[in-house]
């Protein structure tokens, strides 16, 4: 049986919805799967993702917010019995097959990429999902499984020099790998992993970035970050 | 070149308490510096199938072709150094005859793997993984996760439904959104990192990550690191005691000295200090 919604307004129930679909949006307008009636809901207030056995939620930039279990949130991963309110309706969540031991989830599976990612797309986005298949099916494509490796989807990351001999230099982080200061001094390498960039530590004292010493760990790199490096700062943006 | 002297190797696979065959597939070249991991999915037996073809395959395919790269040479177009893409060109070579087996075998239909292959060359790793197989890496005293999976969980993560934490109570633990043998083409996500001597690299199937905490691999490989065969043991022994639901395999790599004194990336970039 899929999980489903209690729709209730005042302790008064006034309908239930099965989560029977990929993604179902509730809000004040009739277009959608579940329809709250009430001036404090947006017309598109909600959105339930549901993948397999488990649901989430995520409010579509609402006037009024959507609340679980009486705290603000903007996404959140549904556990049974949470009380999800908009406006002054509640909707329970009752998922009746949760459970952590289901042998059926413990083999590994694949599914098409990007499930999550439809979470994010705008409420208005016409696409219809596929559903998540159960075990990797011959000539039946996984859109998305082919696409080029992420890392050529990664804007180029560049650097500048704010202060030193070099000031007013840039460098454009093509390589996969680029070691940057002085050896014997302080030495630290700035990587291109698929998710974005990341400086790590090599040698000497640990670099600092926007003014706090980023230790021995790799941290990734954010639009606009100063990095001191063997006396010399540095912005690291992107294009 | 070889590695050999400058770098220990050690793996091990294990069935696990609850499966009844082992799926995943290992295999390592000290002297080339290369190490292979694979988790097989799908079907009767497919599944080992298709990680003893990637792992072999690849490993094959590296020992004739990485020895003739360009050592340290930098591709303008992609940035990457030859070796790695002798790896990536290994990993869509090996992608493509799994997916064409499982296309004509009847048996084979639907069978599909993980993928996680390391290669040392020159003072450089080169990483490449396809699935939830991972990379970990102790340095010094921070134990970090190199590798992002190619799962569902991740991307759920990514986009901020759960955090780490909570993802680990999730039900959909074990979907993956890339894996070999599935496409005619694959993606495989590639990385190079600087590597320092006393380096220990962690690779392992989810039948370890899902059942052993990252601190507790962190303390095993502080206390064992120098022994890396009793380290391994350990991780599989604790992962069993967990439960040992799925197919465990570790492979350990720790880099005994640097491996050549060769920088000549370095030039262009400390002219600015």
């Amino acid at each position: 049986m899929p999980a489903k919604l209690i729709l209730s307004l005042n302790n008064s129930v006034l309908g239930e919805f099965p989560l029977d679909k990929e993604r179902i949006i509730l809000g004040r307008k009739a277009e959608n799967d579940i329809q709250v009636d009430n001036l404090a809901v947006s017309g598109q207030h909600a959105a339930i993702i549901t993948i397999l056995n488990d649901s989430f939620l995520e409010d579509l930039d609402s006037t009024n917010g959507t609340y679980v279990n009486g705290k603000l949130v903007k996404k959140h991963a549904l556990k049974n019995g949470d009380v999800i309110t908009i406006g002054k309706h509640e909707l329970k969540y009752v998922n009746d097959e949760a459970s952590d031991e289901d042998d059926e989830f413990e083999k590994t599976m694949i599914i098409r990429p990007g499930m999550a990612g439809h979470a994010a797309a705008a409420a208005k986005a016409q696409e219809q999902a596929t559903p998540a298949r159960p075990a990797p099916g011959a000539g039946q494509a996984a859109p998305g499984a082919a696409a080029p490796a992420a890392d050529a989807n990664l804007p180029l990351g560049k650097i500048q020099v704010l202060s030193g001999p070099g000031a007013g230099k840039e460098l454009e982080l093509k390589k996969a790998l680029i070691t940057l200061g002085r050896p014997g001094v302080q030495v630290a390498v700035i990587t291109r992993r698929p998710q974005g960039y990341f400086i790590t530590h090599v040698e000497g004292t640990h670099p600092v970035v926007n003014g706090d010493s980023i230790g021995a760990q790799a941290r990734q790199l954010k639009d606009h970050d100063v990095i001191e490096l063997a006396g010399v700062k540095m912005e690291f943006f992107v294009s | 070149m070889s590695l050999d002297g400058k770098l220990e190797i050690y793996g091990i696979t294990d069935v696990g308490r609850k499966r009844s065959h082992n799926e995943d597939t290992i295999g390592s070249d000290k002297e080339l510096g290369v190490a292979v991991l694979a988790d097989g999915m799908g079907g009767y037996k497919a599944g080992e199938v298709a990680s003893a073809m990637a792992v072999n395959m690849i490993l094959e395919d590296l020992r004739e072709n990485l020895r003739n790269a360009k050592r340290g040479q930098i591709d303008e177009e992609t940035g990457f150094s030859q070796e790695t893409l002798v790896v990536k060109n290994a990993i869509e070579k090996a992608n493509q005859t799994i997916y064409q087996t499982a296309q004509s075998q009847p048996q084979c239909h639907g069978m599909g793997t993980t993928l996680v292959t390391v290669a040392f060359h020159e003072d450089r790793l080169t990483i490449a993984h396809v699935g939830d197989s991972r990379l970990y890496r102790l340095r010094g005293d921070v134990f970090e996760q190199v590798t992002s999976d190619h799962s569902l969980l991740q991307e759920l993560i990514d986009k901020g439904f759960y955090t780490p934490e909570e993802a680990k109570k999730s039900l959909n633990k074990n979907l993956v959104t890339r894996a070999m043998g599935i496409e005619l083409n694959v993606a495989a996500d590639l990385q190079e990192e600087v590597v320092m001597p006393g380096d220990i690299y962690l690779m392992c199937s989810d039948g370890l990550s899902d059942l052993v905490e990252d601190t507790e691999m962190h303390s095993t490989l502080k206390s064992h690191g120098d022994n890396l065969e009793t380290a391994a043991k350990r991780l599989v022994q604790m992962a069993n005691e967990n439960g040992g639901k799925d197919n465990i395999s570790v492979i350990l790599a720790r880099t005994l000295k640097p491996f050549t004194a060769k920088k000549s990336w370095y030039t262009k970039v400390f002219d600015w200090f």
